[in-house]
């Protein structure tokens, strides 16, 4: 950690915040806390100047102009490339996940990503939306991802990246795999408030963010009924 | 009106009589579906010869039809579509139910408000307000206020009656005037119902700058955009008329949003020539609007009913709600959209230190968002369940729509 409290940066939320994201910095917040650490969140809006020096920065969804408009300033700005390559960690959902690539579409042209991770997006035939679930890649040792999609998206992954979880559910990048993620930079499409439904997961985010390997557990009574009625339903359900 | 559509307007309304009669819904959709099968252009039938206002946005059209109803009725009889079927089918059994009368107020969901404009041409269409709602089927916030205003440009004789407060509604309302395409900018009055939720204005439709906001103004940092004066306001617990007179608004439904609703169904009904003066008593008669703020008593219980479909609707919800026991129930059914995320754009924390109950199909969404808010709650698996882990007096029941519908169900269909 950069300072004696863990420091989350919500990026934008003033462009990419489509769906419930701000969920993903109240949960890691909340789960730092119940484990003693001390927290600070910051909401940085897109007319400020990002800091470099930051623990976790999230990126949310997006419609397509704020999309666009969030990849420029960001590059503009420059200071997630610094927290990058000083080892912050990144977490993307949807929009955002999009935006950590190459390039991307919105509002039919072709945009510049932040090349942060190694993949690139274009336009799929059909809007995916509904659940989404896969079994995640067993490097990072965590329970299958638990989600919702809702984006038109397709995602091509370079050899730079690993996908986060292979597809059970849903469309992620193209039906096949889900997500993507290099060192401790992480996106999927599961959108809005993913680690709501993936304790795991935001657990995960926390210890490459501390260094700390054994977290103590928390009660996830909740969150794992509603991972299994999620999974029951899905089951029960599957998407055509 | 044509015999075919004479036909199919009675067609029209016996299926709604057996629909009720079957019971198996209010019959306020499927009228109006065999009666659109039989002749499509029954609605603009119905309509001729009919002054009819539109009330059309995220939250509130139920309630301000409902209000606006009321106020215009001081002129004569007004048909209505008074139970939320606000598609075209539904307008349609409304008009075909009502006969003929001089005046209609029709609730529209906002993605059909361009098709309702064609088929209707209203004289006055009410803009609310514009918040995510159901991303996963509906549009985009930015794409909607889009298309009112292309549906604006194609109608520049309808008057609008629109929020000043919301910045998306303020630009749609607004189309760029083009003389030589023979466009001209609408006649829009301007009503003030303040605006709890900003998460989906911060960016400028027009230019895409940041909005600011300070007090009830706001305005773009980029170009021209900003708060219109509004030509009607809430103040204390009445309405500012345009004239500068002040009138007292008492209403049996709960909160400030409904006092905005009252304001905005004032100014729609100005727009006939109904003087707010003839128009406020009216207002108070309105009780409960198909189930919502409904009171039923029940085993000591007085147990109210509030609908909140999306993240603005909440924020007004708690400020309605007594601090009392309140019961939560979510589901996630087609009609309410079927991803939750939207329960962390609500922050639950006014809940904070009542008796919080949690049920639905998506009770367990709901569980999480609460732990992570440091809300205190206790899951029920059923409706009575909720009655009896409550002591007596009041329990405020807050929930999304089909959750609603199912309570309301179980308290025998209440109005």
């Amino acid at each position: 950690m950069s300072t004696e409290s863990l420091r989350i940066v919500w990026i934008y939320p003033d462009l990419l915040s489509t769906y419930g994201d701000r969920g993903n910095a109240l949960i890691l917040a909340r789960r730092a806390q119940l484990r003693g650490m001390p927290v600070e969140v910051l909401e940085v809006r897109s007319d400020q100047r990002l800091p470099a020096t930051a623990d976790i920065y999230l990126l949310g969804g997006g419609e397509d102009g704020p999309q666009a408009l969030g990849a420029q300033r960001l590059i503009a700005d420059g200071g997630l490339h610094r927290a990058v390559a000083q080892g912050s960690v990144v977490f993307g959902v949807c929009a955002g996940y999009q935006l950590l690539g190459t390039s991307f579409f919105a509002k039919g042209t072709q945009c510049a990503g932040l090349e942060l991770l190694d993949l690139s997006s274009d336009r799929g035939p059909t809007r995916a939306v509904g659940e989404l679930a896969g079994e995640v890649d067993p490097r990072l040792g965590i329970p299958h991802l638990s989600g919702f999609e809702n984006h038109g998206g397709r995602t091509h992954l370079g050899p730079g990246v690993s996908p986060l979880a292979r597809v059970t559910t849903g469309v992620g990048n193209d039906g096949a795999t889900e997500g993507a993620w290099r060192g401790k930079l992480l996106g999927t499409y599961s959108h809005g408030p993913a680690l709501a439904r993936n304790p795991d997961l935001a657990d995960l985010l926390l210890r490459w963010a501390t260094g700390i390997h054994q977290l103590p557990p928390l009660d996830d009574t909740w969150a794992d009924r509603l991972r299994s009625e999620r999974r029951t339903a899905v089951a029960a359900a599957p998407r055509p | 009106m044509p015999l075919r559509a004479k036909v199919a307007s009675s067609v029209s309304r016996t299926a709604a009589a057996l629909s009720r009669a079957a019971g198996r819904g209010d019959g306020s959709v499927i009228g109006g579906w065999i009666g659109l099968k039989i002749d499509p252009d029954l609605l603009a039938h119905l309509s001729a010869g009919r002054a009819i206002a539109l009330v059309s946005g995220t939250n509130g059209k139920t309630t301000t039809t409902r209000l606006t109803t009321a106020a215009v009725g001081v002129l004569g009889r007004v048909a209505t579509n008074s139970f939320g079927a606000n598609m075209p089918t539904g307008h349609t059994s409304a008009l075909a139910k009502a006969g003929s009368t001089p005046y209609a107020v029709l609730e529209v969901d906002e993605h059909y408000l361009a098709q309702v404009l064609e088929a209707t041409e209203p004289h006055v269409v009410a803009l609310l307000n514009l918040s995510r709602d159901q991303l996963d089927r509906a549009k985009e916030v930015a794409m909607m206020a889009q298309l009112w205003r292309a549906a604006l440009v194609r109608h520049p004789r309808v008057r609008v009656v629109a929020n000043a407060d919301d910045p998306m509604v303020v630009w749609a309302a607004t189309p760029p005037a083009d003389p030589a395409q023979g466009h001209v900018p609408p006649h829009v009055t301007w009503f003030s119902a303040g605006q709890r939720w900003h998460d989906d204005s911060w960016v400028c439709p027009e230019c895409g700058s940041t909005i600011q906001r300070s007090g009830e103004q706001w305005w773009c940092t980029g170009c021209p955009l900003r708060r219109p004066e509004p030509n009607w306001t809430v103040e204390d617990d009445g309405v500012l008329d345009p004239t500068g007179a002040w009138h007292k608004i008492q209403l049996q439904l709960p909160g400030k949003v409904n006092l905005g609703n009252a304001a905005t169904a004032l100014a729609v009904a100005a727009e006939f020539g109904v003087r707010p003066v003839d128009a406020v008593s009216r207002l108070g008669t309105v009780t409960s609007v198909a189930g919502r703020y409904a009171q039923v008593n029940r085993d000591g219980r007085n147990i109210r009913l509030l609908l909140a479909k999306n993240p603005a609707s909440w924020l007004e919800a708690f400020d309605m709600a007594d601090v009392a026991p309140t019961l939560l129930s979510i589901n996630a059914r087609d009609p309410d959209g079927l991803d939750t995320s939207w329960l962390f754009d609500v922050d639950f924390s006014p809940l904070t230190g009542r008796q919080v109950l949690i049920t639905g199909d998506r009770a367990y969404d709901l569980a999480v968002r609460l732990e992570v808010n440091g809300v205190p709650f206790q899951h029920v698996r059923s409706f009575d369940e909720a009655v009896r882990a409550v002591p007596p007096g009041r329990l405020e029941v807050i929930a999304n729509y089909t959750a609603f519908q199912d309570i309301r169900a179980e308290l025998d269909r209440v109005n």
